[in-house]
């Protein structure tokens, strides 16, 4: 090597190290994210495999690398068990050198890990759960709920039935901690707005048969029948509240649907009934780009969950893109002070509590014959404004300033 | 308040009509072959997902799903009996168990993976659909149409059994199948067919489900641990036994979401221990 092919390789990699002086700064080479999920369980269809599929996809959007290092995704199933989920934590974080987790829909399972990365700082991107306690009594600052929680839920569906005229509730309610919160979210809205509570029922976790639940809730003469529950329990409730003809005379609000659920209730049965949701497939040309990308991999249309789990991830990467490194401490601050701007958010901002506050949309179901084509099964009945949507940071959160 | 309570009674007993046809199959499998069959539940799910599927992809519709679906579950079932259950004929009652425990775990994971966990709807027939005011309730068409079919179908086959020619021979091969072989009757395919038959029921409980409740592959699982209980009071093996307790615990169950909801889902086991303390064998059951 000559003399000045040797200076110009020296001034060449002076050039690349101001350029980018955290090139070394990926720990272990590499980018990992692991996706904790429902992989055969109750919450399987609205996150699960397609959660690991949008994380996949999203580390191919990015190129694959971040800083010069690669992305490696990784998955395991929790079975929504806070026992499960927070060993296989520890052996990604110990032994895997795991940067990131994602999704880890089942708050309990949150719940258990949050503390756990927070105390070896590593970051959570929360995408399925959505109990409020995330971001408030049990905050940390290696935490980002990003996609919904039970508040925004309640408040947007409560507020709006109110609105529409739907003073009197009666609630048919899960009786385990995530159903009471649930209803006592929504009750305080619709009391707020002006509605009145006139009822309701407790029914065991799981229940098959509501029949019992509904002919109460049809004595009960309440306008709108309040249900605060998930998954296959809103399914079969919704199912035989139309065999029983509850929803001639009275509407229900369904407090926490997917579009898994709508999807596999099918719009005959499902028409009509008012939803909140942080993303719909087919509301705009970036998010319909976007889902039929995931449409081409999964075989279904994204829920807001999986979609918040690909939107999540960019941010992160682009974070770490940004802060020229991937400790935790200056991603997470990145995260903070760059606003979420995608297919999935508008302005989004994550605050000092870890809450992703964006704009929600009210949807309504629509009937068989005004879907068009596949999957064409909600309209939009309004934008719900960030600072409507979510709830104010929660004092109870030591992170947020007083 | 009569109003209200008649409602959940006539809700209790809508109920208690699908625990007896579940609980008579079972009762059969158990009476007839000694066989405890845990793969009921999934044996049901899958009569619901066998209907829904003749319903998607060939356009065959409930009536014929009603018929059918037993018959296709019911031989299903049949081949599973010839290639593993007989096997295990005289050993204790353990095996056959774990045997069914493993068919129904993998019959679950198979259509889990298939159709995913939400599982599917199905529609109500169109004969059937809407409903009578009856005054204290709205009763609708297809829930009356499920507790007459079930009573029909139950005392249809408690009929055959107890009180014909072919229920007899059933009767005597489970006393003494040696016996009854020397009198020249082929007992191995009265097994096999009994076997048949208890699994078309679960299937026809299947298919009658299926308009009710979401089809999941996780539907039996539900319901199996209760329909149990079932034939546990009613006394193991009683095939009466089975098809009256499943009415009563529909009835008391009804009561109690009334009176006191959170206690719903344990009323039956609790009513189960009270039984087994005062008469081990259960309510119509005979001590062996």
């Amino acid at each position: 090597m000559s003399r000045t092919n040797r200076n110009f390789a020296l001034i060449a990699a002076l050039a690349v190290s101001t350029a980018g002086p955290a090139a070394a700064q990926v720990s272990d080479g590499v980018v990992k994210v692991g996706v904790l999920t429902d992989m055969t369980g109750a919450y399987s269809d609205l996150a699960g495999p397609g959660s690991v599929v949008a994380a996949q996809m999203a580390a191919e959007d990015f190129g694959g690398k971040v800083l010069g290092k690669p992305i490696v995704v990784i998955s395991s199933d929790h079975q929504n068990k806070p026992d499960i989920a927070s060993t296989t934590a520890r052996r990604w974080f110990d032994e895997q050198q795991v940067d990131v987790i994602a999704d880890l829909v089942t708050s309990s399972t949150a719940l258990a890990v949050m503390p756990i990365a927070a105390e070896k700082r590593r970051i959570t991107l929360l995408s399925g759960p959505g109990s409020t306690p995330i971001v408030g009594e049990k905050c940390t600052a290696y935490n980002v709920h990003y996609t919904y929680n039970t508040y925004a839920m309640a408040a947007g569906t409560g507020r709006a039935v109110v609105q529409q005229g739907g003073k009197s509730w009666f609630f048919i309610t899960a009786d385990y901690v995530f159903g009471k919160s649930l209803e006592a979210d929504t009750s305080k809205v619709v009391e707020a707005a002006g509605g009145k509570i006139v009822g309701g029922v407790k029914a065991p976790f799981p229940t098959t048969d509501f029949s019992s639940y509904l002919l109460q809730a049809q004595g009960s003469g309440a306008q709108i029948v309040g249900l605060a529950n998930a998954g296959a329990d809103t399914i079969n409730a919704i199912k035989q509240a139309n065999e029983f003809g509850l929803t001639k005379k009275q509407s229900l609000a369904g407090l926490l649907v997917f579009l898994s659920d709508v999807h596999s209730l099918g719009l005959a049965t499902a028409k009509g009934m008012y939803l909140t949701t942080a993303f719909y497939w087919d509301r705009d040309e970036a998010s319909r780009a976007w889902s039929k990308r995931f449409f081409e991999r999964a075989k279904k249309m994204p829920t807001m969950v999986q979609a918040g789990v690909y939107s999540e991830l960019m941010h992160y990467f682009a974070a770490v893109q940004a802060a020229g490194t991937d400790d935790a401490d200056k991603v997470m601050a990145k995260m903070r002070e760059i606003p979420v701007n995608d297919f999935f958010a508008k302005n989004g901002r994550i605050g000092a509590d870890g809450l992703h506050r964006h704009d929600m949309y009210l949807a309504q179901v629509k009937s068989p014959e005004e879907s068009k084509y596949p999957w064409d099964y909600y309209r939009i009945v309004k934008t719900i404004p960030a600072a409507e949507a979510f709830e104010p940071p929660d004092p109870s959160c030591p992170l947020v300033k007083r | 308040m009569i109003q209200v309570l008649s409602g959940q009674l006539l809700i209790g007993l809508i109920n208690g009509s699908f625990y007896a046809l579940l609980s008579l199959g079972l009762a059969i499998i158990f009476g007839l072959l000694n066989v405890v069959n845990f793969a009921h539940g999934a044996q049901y799910m899958l009569g619901a997902f066998v209907a829904w599927m003749g319903l998607r992809y060939l356009g065959v519709g409930y009536w014929w799903a009603l018929l059918l679906t037993p018959v296709v579950v019911g031989l299903l079932g049949i081949v599973f009996e010839r290639l593993c259950l007989r096997r295990l004929y005289g050993l204790d009652p353990l095996y056959g168990l774990l045997l069914t425990f493993g068919l129904a775990l993998v019959l679950e994971g198979i259509f889990q993976n298939a159709f995913g966990i939400s599982g599917n709807s199905y529609p109500v027939p169109a004969l059937l659909q809407g409903g009578t005011n009856l005054g204290f309730m709205y009763l609708p068409r297809y829930r009356a149409w499920v507790v007459l079919v079930s009573l029909a179908v139950c005392f249809g086959s408690w009929f055959v059994i107890e009180r014909t020619r072919l229920g007899a021979y059933l009767r005597a091969g489970t006393e003494n199948p040696v016996l009854l072989q020397g009198l020249g009757v082929n007992v191995p395919l009265m097994f096999s067919l009994t076997y048949g038959y208890g699994v078309a029921l679960a299937a026809f409980a299947g298919v009658m489900a299926a308009p009710i409740y979401q089809v999941t592959p996780l539907m039996g699982s539900s319901v199996i641990i209760v329909v149990f209980a079932v034939v546990v009071i009613g006394g193991m093996g009683s095939i009466l036994g089975s098809i009256l307790t499943g009415l009563g615990l529909g009835l008391v169950e009804g009561l109690t979401k009334f009176l006191y909801p959170p206690a719903s889902d344990v009323v039956v086991f609790a009513v189960m221990a009270l039984v087994l303390l005062v008469r081990p064998a259960g309510l119509f059951g005979r001590a062996r």
